[in-house]
């Protein structure tokens, strides 16, 4: 009696082992499809960065360059407006990162712990904008730029960003919510303002918070290009995605070149992302589950 | 006491709320007005009733438009089907789960100028990628971008392309809040695989299926940046979306006004749209 009961099970077990295999195995093929599909593109670009002016159409097509070809690299680098470029990515979004994550995170903060009249609606009201079509505003804020001269300066795309976004004081309230209040409440009776236990208690305790929503800022104002698209003109004020774009009529042939700066350019956001992979990924995860 | 608490809060949300302000709210309420102006952006604007309006309506590039962004967004469903699928194979207990995620997320932060100039190459005819492995397998590929019946097409296939990662790293949260003893108990009482996606997997994760969706739909009407680099809304406007048309009668003729009232008409379906998700949502999403 005991003895069958313990073989069917194991059968069972055993059925339920080759099962997973199978499911295992699957899983595998059907990623590695995939992921050959999202490669690819990738390595073709690497690839075509480091190959011959002219060698780029060759049929059929070469994966492994004959002859390496850093110049395309050089040329890009120092020839072309790319560094300059980057630098000037780097001055539009550093105040709106640094400063719009503060003031995001003080209003996220109170919105958090802290009581006062309207506090639903005034929330509630900045979700809201959450919800309103890009394009809508679009328009009249070229027009509310152009009348105060703004136009054609890094101006709309700095100022308006340092003043803190909605999405992030979302993201942040909902973190803060997380923290005890205990700790809150011991600051409070040793006679610190708000203000002081913000910076000195809840800043420190919410770095994970921060750093994902710091980085979120970041690789969204790297990677802008409607804003610069609608406000800038003077190519010499362009940023690293409009200096990519206009590789497309500067060189319009040399694919070389075209994808030896898309390469450069990928390298500050892979960084990132590989260094902080932990908290990016967790961070996305946690507000899509809040959604 | 209290009243001092209260007046650091309002200190403390000043900014975001003056940013509400000052960026959103003053520009919307002018874009209402400009809506039913004759405005080229330099002259003052001049009331003309509900003109634009009218116009809009009888004018056939806007329903052309429309049309080509309702087309574009076939890429959301195949997307959400395509990293659902992706997900729940790496919801295993896998190796190189890092490797596959970190693959999968690179196009999100990739820039979409450097990925749409890498497609628009790919997509070439004589070439491209594309058609050279099409050609491996003894296939005759189409000159896509230049073609009026595949350039949208090849725009969708770049589209789930490019939307994947971030959605399947959603899906994979999803997924992994989603109870085990659930599908134990469902084994015991013999509910094959199938079975079990069907009846536990798709309505606990179906939150997060309503959050994608919504987000990929207003995302999908707005699309413009990458539509302008590959196909610069051709051959024939065939790949002119709505927000493309908006921004040319903006920025390139200066139509200011009749560009506002199409950013309304735009704003007031995306709104609907979002609307009627959360209504009907309530029949197929569960909440725990």
């Amino acid at each position: 009696m005991t003895t069958k009961t313990i073989n069917s099970s194991g059968t069972w077990q055993r059925k339920k082992h080759t099962r997973e295999l199978v499911s295992k195995g699957f899983a595998y093929l059907f990623l590695t499809a995939g992921a050959l599909i999202m490669a690819v593109p990738f390595l073709w670009m690497v690839s075509t960065s480091l190959k011959q002016q002219g060698m780029e159409f060759e049929m059929p097509p070469r994966w492994i360059p004959q002859h390496f070809e850093w110049s395309n690299y050089h040329f890009v680098l120092f020839d072309s407006d790319i560094a300059k470029g980057f630098l000037n990515t780097l001055l539009v979004i550093v105040l709106p990162c640094l400063v719009g994550l503060f003031t995001s995170a003080l209003a996220a903060y109170a919105f958090a712990r802290m009581n006062f009249p309207f506090k639903n609606l005034l929330f509630t009201l900045l979700l809201a904008t959450m919800m309103i079509p890009g394009v809508v505003t679009m328009i009249p804020s070229f027009m509310l730029f152009k009348k105060i001269g703004w136009i054609d300066s890094w101006m709309p795309l700095i100022i308006p960003g340092m003043f803190g976004a909605a999405a992030a004081v979302f993201l942040l309230r909902q973190f803060f919510m997380t923290i005890p209040r205990e700790l809150e409440e011991a600051a409070k009776v040793d006679g610190m303002n708000p203000f002081h236990t913000f910076i000195r208690i809840m800043l420190p305790l919410s770095k994970p918070a921060l750093i994902t929503q710091g980085l979120l800022n970041f690789i969204a104002g790297y990677n802008d290009y409607l804003g610069p698209l609608i406000y800038i003109n003077s190519p010499e004020k362009y940023t690293l995605q409009l200096v990519l774009a206009s590789f497309q009529g500067f060189y319009t042939s040399q694919w070389t070149y075209i994808m030896a700066g898309s390469v450069l350019a990928l390298i500050p956001t892979l960084l990132v992302f590989f260094f902080a992979q932990k908290y990016f990924v967790e961070g996305i995860a946690l507000t899509g589950m809040k959604g | 006491m209290k009243r001092r608490e209260q007046l650091w809060a309002y200190l403390f949300i000043a900014s975001p709320i003056l940013g509400f302000l000052l960026f959103a709210f003053i520009p919307l309420s002018y874009s209402v007005y400009v809506s039913f102006t004759d405005y080229s952006g330099y002259k003052t604007p001049v009331l003309n009733g509900g003109d634009n309006y009218v116009n809009l309506v009888h004018d056939e590039l806007f329903w052309k438009t429309l049309g080509n962004t309702i087309y574009s967004a076939l890429s959301i469903p195949i997307g959400m089907i395509c990293s659902l699928g992706l997900a729940t194979a790496l919801n295993q207990k896998i190796r190189g789960i890092r490797f596959f995620r970190t693959l999968f997320f690179l196009p999100t932060i990739s820039s979409v100028i450097a990925l749409t100039l890498l497609w628009k190459w790919i997509f070439n005819d004589t070439y491209g990628l594309l058609n050279h492995l099409l050609e491996v397998v003894g296939i005759n590929g189409p000159a896509w971008l230049s073609s009026e019946r595949w350039a949208m097409p090849a725009m969708i296939i770049q589209g789930v392309w490019s939307g994947l990662g971030i959605n399947l790293v959603l899906y994979l949260a999803a997924l992994q809040g989603v109870p085990r003893s659930f599908y134990e108990a469902a084994e015991m009482d013999g509910a094959n695989a199938w079975q079990r996606f069907r009846s536990i997997t798709i309505p606990c994760i179906s939150p997060t299926t309503l959050y994608i969706l919504i987000t990929s739909i207003i995302g999908a009407l707005q699309d413009y940046p990458r539509f302008q680099i590959m196909t610069e809304g051709g051959p024939n406007y065939s790949t002119t979306t709505i927000v493309y048309y908006l921004f040319q009668n903006a920025f390139r003729y200066m139509n200011m006004g009749f560009a506002s009232a199409m950013a309304w008409i735009l704003g007031i379906i995306i709104l609907v749209i979002t609307l009627l998700n959360f209504y009907f949502s309530r029949r197929w999403v569960h909440y725990e």
